[in-house]
């Protein structure tokens, strides 16, 4: 760890792996198999993507784009106006996924994602197209 | 634009006959009968012009960028086959309006008709070939929906399938080769790419889009050896069979090679192909068609043979055997359409097609017989009635033709063909209406209404007209049709009876003799044929269709094996490879933008960060742990916002983490509280190096764009934020001003999402989840639901949060703040009533709705939109000016604002809803349900 950060001193590496260890953390918790992992996944990936999207302005310290006399500059404000949506809809989105995942537990009592093959479930699927038989 | 009407009323007259079967069967078959000939008297006016030697045409864009237009012309081809499909179209109406049972539903068989009618007058009048594919393929599909009119018989549907398959598969070839042909001619205007033959056959992709074309049109037409479905197809109504098999979608195939037959004809590719392809399909099918037993089966290979007939003649390339196509086609035509309508009367009367059991027919409906055998007797080329004409310039062509060396091959094939051809039409004949009368049939057969036999009584008219005075009846037809086709002068032919003694006439002499002697032998023929193995088409198709359908699920297994984990695990590995194809494919230069100074703070934040990522990969099976773990992240993101300029995204999430939080404390409550370990340590290696790799990637890329320098539009939005859109605040400006319209589609995306969570949640409390929500009652409870201290505190807190959200929501133009954050700290202060107080405390006493305030937020920033427009603005217009408020102090009001408030209530709806939603159901699994049987554990 040290010799890195003694090599890439600066708030920008910090941010990008900052991102980067997010996108991890949500890639791996993505991947599991219940459906809570996944919308926590889902979650560290939308931080992720927020804040990468808001790096795309650029770091800047003290320059907030509030218009004033006495401000000695602004920072780009529109990646945070589009941020500042994303992150909205990110929660309207993790609403939906998470009662998405709970309405589906209430009904099968389960909360894998994968579906598992089940012999009702391969007749129904034979029977939707009439050309194989 | 009299041009498009023709081929559009058809389309739009299909609307009608389903609304006029309300007022009975005759009614719609006029109106039916209606459209189609008010689009054949328009065509009809067209026809001074086009026999006085113009084109009439028109012309509009579609997509010109594509070479698409609405091209129409009409030129005697055109007019000829338009005049066909019309002509005929009616007959067939008639036909059908008492062919047709009453348990049939007319109406929709007469929006079929006309839809198809409509595609094929497209196809004949189209003057771009991307039009016509357009049309073609219309074709297919009505034809498809009439085929299998009688849905509820299997073999209709098989044989609808198939048509489809096999004539769109078809279409697609087509589609090909006409896209080879408009690049080839440098246009898609079929009226140009006629005069550029020499440059199209000059071209070296000639022969590739020859094939395609060939593919296109030999399907229609149901040429060898596609021929196989046109039977196949014979489960449709008569009426259809007579109309799509004898006289429209079949000559479609014919139809296209005369179309282009300037413009491709006349290689020896296209002699080799087209004309080998005609005989042969000419001599098997009507080989074939001469053992089937089934009526309508031995017309529809006839039809097959004719086809191929009138393709080996316009295969020949030369312009008299166009003449003799064209002839043949207004021949056959007329005869095919009078047996086909004939058979149906056949079928109708006796309940029986099999010619096995009918026989001596002409006894018990003497007026059909007649009809009938005199247009069978046209069809096997007996003197003095069309068919015998047309098919003696047949053999007069063929005559005199050599394929690849071998003069005898086509003299050979043709006289063959006409001879099979000659024993079926006797066949015909004689074991269905000559022959001892028979009194065994299921109904006891007579002459039907005067409605049916009237239209094969027209058709036979010009059967015998032609037959006699061929000049006089069909010369100008013939000429003007055959002139529009080759798109030049023609030779020197006649139109007569008597040509002299030709070796046509000995030819023809030897199909006549040769078909009677072929009926005499039959049986003994047929029981030859029997003990031999044949081919049968529809197995062989199956066998290709079910081998297609068997590989399809096969690979489909392969990758839907319905596990998320496995797809998104492929969608980053996906990435990945890209992104490494990316890195490995370009040179890494550090980027020179200076970069910022770390501080202590922000490496704190930093490591707290770094630490909270490996906790929840390693920690995450304890839920509870695994959410406080989220919102720490969520704090670090604000805190990060909050450091880097960014105040309105700080404040926003920070409010956005505590409803977040909250919602995922309540699933928990309903949802296991652990994750189990279930995955082995493979896959989890796996997941972790792709989610390591995709980390290393994101890092990378994040760091290489933040120490690069780039170019902003924003100095725009900052000058203007000011004096254009009222407001010093340039995020807000930019959400509720420049870009308003985006910000208006995300409030309505999150009240999508409100409504949805609400359905999902709403209809949880019935069925199987609501005995869950019940079983779930007795486990867990906690010691005391609603804590006093929390819910003194959280009512004594609502309207200084209220207030504050209000404050947030006014000065959100010029200061950190505005719609999204106020709705968020106002929700929170609702949702903490229902956290503490319960559900039905909150419910009780909530003076609002939360689909209100969802719909009317969006309904106040929609009006604040198309209120710009009152002023002859675009939408979304702001205007602002100053306003006094005593509390608190002077605010400026721009109609932005009205919007934002907008916002505001839209997002304090989704979240209540959301979160209530929830609560509710919370609620239910905490109380007895009210109703009783539902069993407690």
């Amino acid at each position: 760890m040290s010799t890195v950060m003694s090599t890439v001193m600066s708030m920008e590496f910090l941010l990008a792996s900052g991102i980067g260890a997010l996108t991890a953390a949500g890639l791996y918790l993505i991947m599991l198999r219940r459906t809570f992992p996944v919308v926590i996944g889902l979650s560290f990936l939308s931080y992720a993507v927020n804040v990468f999207l808001f790096s795309m302005g650029r770091l800047t310290i003290d320059l907030p784009p509030i218009v004033s006399e006495a401000a000695k500059g602004y920072t780009d404000p529109l990646p945070q106006a589009l941020v500042l949506t994303a992150i909205v809809i990110t929660f309207g989105m993790t609403a939906l996924i998470v009662v998405l995942s709970l309405r589906g537990f209430l009904e099968t009592g389960s909360d894998d994602v994968t579906l598992q093959a089940q012999p009702d479930d391969d007749a129904s699927r034979a029977s939707g197209d009439g050309a194989a038989r | 634009m009299k041009l498009a009407l023709i081929v559009l009323i058809p389309f739009i007259g299909a609307l009608l006959p389903p609304l006029a079967i309300r007022a009975g069967r005759n009614v719609c078959a006029v109106v039916t009968a209606g459209v189609t000939g008010l689009s054949l008297a328009i065509l009809l006016t067209e026809v001074p012009a086009v026999y006085s030697g113009t084109v009439p045409r028109t012309s509009a864009e579609w997509l010109p960028s594509l070479g698409l237009s609405w091209s129409f012309f009409v030129d005697g081809l055109g007019l000829f086959f338009a005049a066909l499909i019309l002509g005929i179209g009616l007959l067939i109406i008639l036909y059908a309006r008492f062919y047709l049972s009453s348990a049939d539903p007319m109406g929709r068989f007469f929006c079929y008709l006309l839809l198809f009618q409509g595609s094929m007058v497209g196809i004949v009048l189209s003057d771009n070939i991307l039009l016509l594919i357009v049309f073609w393929e219309l074709t297919s599909l009505t034809s498809f929906l009439l085929i299998g009119y009688w849905y509820h018989l299997p073999e209709s549907r098989a044989g609808a399938r198939m048509a489809l398959i096999v004539t769109g598969g078809g279409g697609l070839a087509l589609m090909g080769g006409m896209l080879l042909l408009g690049n080839i001619a440098g246009t898609f205007e079929l009226s140009e790419i006629l005069l550029r033959g020499d440059q199209i056959k000059a071209s070296p992709l000639y022969v590739p889009m020859l094939l395609l074309v060939l593919i296109g049109a030999f399907t229609k037409s149901a040429q060898f050896p596609f021929h196989f479905w046109l039977p196949h197809a014979m489960a449709a109504p008569t009426p259809v069979s007579a109309y799509l098999h004898s006289a429209t979608m079949v000559k479609a195939g014919v139809f296209l090679l005369a179309r282009l037959w300037p413009a491709l004809a006349g290689t020896p590719e296209w002699f080799m192909i087209v004309a080998l392809t005609g005989a042969v399909t000419m001599v098997i099918a009507a080989w074939i068609g001469l053992f089937k037993d089934d009526l309508k089966g031995l017309l529809a290979f006839s039809t097959v043979s004719h086809l191929g007939l009138l393709t080996m003649l316009l295969g020949f390339g030369t312009r008299s055997a166009m003449v003799a196509a064209m002839f043949h086609v207004l021949n056959h035509a007329t005869f095919k359409a009078a047996l086909f309508m004939s058979a149906g009367i056949v079928d109708h009367e006796t309940g029986t097609r099999d010619i096995r059991k009918l026989g001596g027919l002409r006894h018990l409906m003497p007026i059909t017989a007649t009809l009938a055998i005199i247009a069978a007797a046209s069809m096997a080329g007996v003197p003095f009635l069309n068919g015998f004409l047309s098919k003696e310039m047949m053999l007069e062509e063929a005559s005199h033709t050599a394929y690849a060396g071998l003069w005898w091959l086509l003299p050979l094939l043709a006289t063959v063909g006409a001879l099979f051809s000659a024993a079926y039409s006797a066949r015909l004949v004689f074991h269905v209406f000559f022959g001892k009368e028979r009194h065994d049939y299921p109904h006891h057969p007579h002459d039907p209404p005067v409605g049916m036999w009237l239209p094969v009584a027209l058709l036979v008219i010009p059967v015998i007209a032609i037959g006699i005075m061929p000049a006089f009846f069909a010369g100008a037809i013939v000429e003007r049709t055959a002139l529009a086709a080759v798109g030049g002068a023609l030779p020197d032919y006649y139109l007569a009876i008597w040509h002299g003694v030709t070796p046509a006439l000995f030819m023809s002499a030897i199909a006549l003799t040769g078909g009677l002697a072929m009926l005499w032998a039959y049986p003994a023929i047929n029981r030859w044929r029997l003990s031999v193995p044949r081919p049968d088409a529809m197995t062989m198709f199956q066998a290709v269709i079910a081998a297609l359908v068997m590989a399809a699920r096969r690979l489909l297994d392969l990758i839907d094996n319905r596990s998320l984990p496995r797809y998104l695990a492929a969608i980053v590995a996906t990435i990945g490879v890209f992104g490494l194809a990316g890195y490995f494919g370009a040179a890494h230069l550090p980027g020179t933008r200076e970069t910022l100074p770390i501080s202590l703070p922000a490496v704190t934040g930093w490591g707290v960060l770094l630490a909270a990522c490996v906790l929840i990969v390693l920690r995450h099976h304890d839920r509870l742990f695994a959410l406080i773990v989220t919102s720490v992240v969520g704090l670090i993101v604000s805190l990060a916002f909050l450091q880097f300029s960014a105040p309105d995204l700080a404040l926003t999430q920070i409010s956005v983490e505590v409803v977040t939080t909250i919602l995922l404390l309540l699933a928990i409550n309903l949802l296991p509280r652990t994750t189990p370990d279930e995955m082995s340590g493979g896959a989890k290696l796996s997941a972790g190096a792709l989610a390591v790799l995709g980390g290393i990637g994101v890092t990378a890329l994040a760091y290489a764009i933040m120490t690069r320098g780039f170019e902003t539009i924003s100095d725009y939005h900052i000058a203007q934020s000011k004096p254009g859109g009222g407001g010093t605040n340039v995020v807000n400006v930019i959400l509720v001003d420049f870009r308003g319209y985006d910000t208006f589609g995300e409030i309505i995306v999150l009240a999508i999402a409100a409504l949805t969570i609400f359905a999902l949640l709403d209809s949880a409390l019935k069925g199987e989840s609501a005995k869950r929500l019940a079983a779930m009652r007795t486990s867990a409870k906690a010691h005391d639901p609603h804590p006093l201290l929390l819910t003194v505190v959280t009512r004594v807190l609502l309207p200084l949060s209220l207030m504050v959200g209000v404050y947030i929501l006014l000065r959100g133009h010029n200061l950190p703040g505005g719609g999204f954050i106020a709705g968020l700290i106002v929700a929170i202060a609702f949702i903490m009533q229902y956290m503490a107080s319960g559900y039905v405390w909150a419910h009780e006493r909530a003076r609002f709705d939360a689909h209100v305030m969802i719909g009317g937020g969006v309904a106040v920033a929609g009006l604040t939109g198309l209120a710009s427009l009152l002023f002859d603005r675009p939408f979304l217009t702001s205007t602002f000016g100053y306003f006094d408020m005593s509390i608190f102090g002077e605010v400026e009001l721009a109609s932005a604002m009205a919007f934002d408030v907008g916002v505001f209530f839209t997002v304090v709806g989704t979240c209540i809803l959301s979160l209530a939603t929830i609560s509710r159901v919370e609620e239910r699994a905490e109380q007895p349900p009210e109703t009783a049987g539902v069993p407690a554990p």
